[in-house]
């Protein structure tokens, strides 16, 4: 097992943001987090990267407990964030953003083998790469922070909300991403609202609502679950 | 649609229309203040007073740069600067004087005791404070300023006196043309120069000073990057302890008398400097500082008893810049993250 979540309790002062969440992510594959605005889905990501102590529970990555890990450690063992709303250092050049990507590693023929993949999956970033972070579209954006997310060579790859505010045709080309990430061998846990692009790329699923899981199963099975097209796949 | 595009475009116009109006103004009164100026006292007595402005003016960037730069990185207005500027001065002047060391080892050993005091400064007095409200670090860092100021007043450390400082070389005066200029001078040009050159290349090239800039425009990221973001805050500090310190000598040099307090001035008005370039600008730190400089000099050498309205003229710089341009000449409005 990759990752393993184990009953965890998140909060945030008064408020109880998870109350006990379990799940876990295979070496491999594609796990999806789905739910409403306030769900929780951002907190667990924030969680597993470091960023938020938990007040209970667990999560171990390679069977190794890391709620008393520093980011930055928890980035060089293996984990990367794409956080919500792309964040990319807006007054960074695009080479400089993917460098804060690569900041644990200090090989340098490393990180640039790295950065001549991310260009090569994303050759608008090459074209680009002298530009400012906050010049870009939005779409150029999100590919700029998934490159970034992948320059440390995670093992495993969080990314929250990747479609948020992206024309259809960008959501489709960045789900398509999404998949050629995953054939190269980097497990992915996809925070969404999108279920049903959520869905169609990821092996499993969870269902989060108001900090807890209430359903789980494979992608087919939560897609063909009548609650679950009720609440998130319009009928 | 129209009508309320239009109605929310019209203040802006308007407010724009009003910025520019009082920009014009300004420039037609600082031509009109220099063209004064000259026939006043003759040229060479206005380029003498520029020229002495500059100096000094490159003396605040020193200190200017470490407050931009650590408000950039913590929003902090780090009070404290200005007497870390003044244990640079007393550094030096005990290795100079004690120890017979040379411009080069004294300056060296100041930027490095000034940095290692910031830095503690920094871990012990604002690192618990990083989640506290704005307003307690910035008390805190008022604390910290008596503090420094009071504590080496005492007999066993600098003493309250002032001491006068012996210089590490011979002042050499060149006349050109009328105009005096000094080796200090030309020490002091050189050496800023070069140590914004290296601070440049710091922020620009270097994994850490790229660190710093992300750092500056988001912590939470930066840290899902893997960034160690309290040991970039630690190096700002002692990036900005390091140039203060460096000022401070310097300054020692130009004005040779050292006291206690001497940081608190020079500080305050490396801080309207900074302000007046936009804080968190280090383009704008130097171009505020050199203004600055020059607005120090001009009215000492111009205005009637000039060397007592200095520093009001100084704060009447800070008043204007807030009521014309609050983020300053280089500076962006800061967007509040919810």
């Amino acid at each position: 097992m990759l990752l393993e979540v184990e009953d965890l309790h998140v909060a945030y002062g008064a408020i109880r943001a998870l109350q006990g969440i379990t799940f876990h992510i295979e070496e491999g594959e594609i796990v999806t987090l789905i739910g409403a605005n306030g769900a929780g889905k951002s907190t667990t990501l924030r969680t597993i990267s470091g960023l938020l102590r938990p007040i209970a529970g667990d999560i171990r990555f390679q069977g190794q407990s890391i709620i008393r890990t520093p980011p930055e450690r928890i980035v060089k063992m293996g984990i990367s964030q794409v956080p919500e709303g792309r964040q990319i250092f807006s007054k960074l050049t695009v080479m400089e953003n993917l460098e804060m990507g690569a900041y644990t590693r200090r090989d340098k023929a490393g990180i640039a083998a790295a950065m001549e993949m991310v260009f090569a999956s994303f050759p608008r970033l090459q074209e680009r790469r002298r530009q400012l972070g906050g010049t870009l579209s939005g779409g150029e954006q999100q590919m700029l922070a998934m490159g970034r997310g992948l320059m440390s060579q995670p093992k495993l790859l969080l990314l929250d909300e990747p479609s948020m505010g992206l024309a259809p045709i960008l959501v489709d080309e960045i789900f398509e991403i999404i998949r050629r990430i995953n054939a190269q061998g980097t497990s992915i846990l996809l925070v969404e609202q999108n279920a049903a692009m959520a869905l169609s790329v990821a092996h499993r699923g969870y269902v989060l609502e108001t900090g807890r899981i209430v359903l789980e199963g494979t992608a087919t099975e939560l897609l063909e679950n009548p609650q679950v097209r009720r609440a998130y796949l319009g009928g | 649609m129209t009508s309320i595009t239009r109605s929310l475009a019209s203040p802006k116009v308007l407010l724009r229309a009003v910025a520019w109006a009082v920009y014009i103004a300004l420039g037609v009164g600082i031509l009109w203040g220099v063209v004064a100026l000259v026939r006043l006292q003759g040229p060479v007595f206005f380029l003498q007073a520029v020229l002495d402005g500059l100096r000094l003016g490159f003396v605040y960037a020193l200190i200017a740069l470490g407050y931009t730069m650590v408000y950039g990185i913590v929003r902090l207005i780090n009070f404290a600067h200005g007497d870390i500027f003044m244990v640079g001065a007393f550094t030096s002047f005990y290795a100079i004087t004690q120890y017979k060391w040379g411009f080069f080892p004294a300056i060296l050993l100041a930027m490095f005791v000034c940095v290692l005091l910031n830095v503690v400064i920094e871990r012990v007095a604002y690192k618990p404070l990083r989640n506290a409200p704005r307003i307690a670090a910035l008390i805190t860092a008022i604390g910290v300023s008596f503090f420094l100021e009071y504590f080496t007043a005492l007999k066993w450390v600098f003493s309250a006196d002032y001491i006068t400082y012996q210089r590490p070389f011979k002042v050499v005066v060149w006349n050109i043309k009328g105009i005096l200029i000094s080796n200090i001078t030309v020490i002091i040009v050189i050496t800023t120069v070069l140590l914004l050159l290296i601070l440049r290349y710091i922020v620009y090239n270097t994994r850490m000073g790229k660190a710093m800039r992300a750092t500056a425009l988001d912590k939470p990221t930066a840290r899902l990057m893997g960034i160690n973001v309290d040991g970039v805050i630690s190096f700002t500090f002692a990036l900005g302890a390091a140039l203060a310190g460096a000022g401070g000598v310097l300054y020692a040099i130009a004005f040779p008398q050292i006291v206690t307090f001497m940081g608190i001035m020079p500080g305050l008005k490396a801080f309207v400097a900074a302000v007046l370039g936009g804080i968190g600008n280090i383009m704008g730190a130097f171009v505020g500082s050199l203004l600055m400089g020059m607005v120090d000099v001009l009215v000492v050498s111009f205005v009637p008893m000039g060397s007592r309205l200095r520093d009001l003229f100084a704060f009447l710089v800070l008043i204007i810049v807030f009521l014309v341009k609050p983020t300053g000449i280089f500076g962006e409005p800061e967007v509040e993250k919810v």
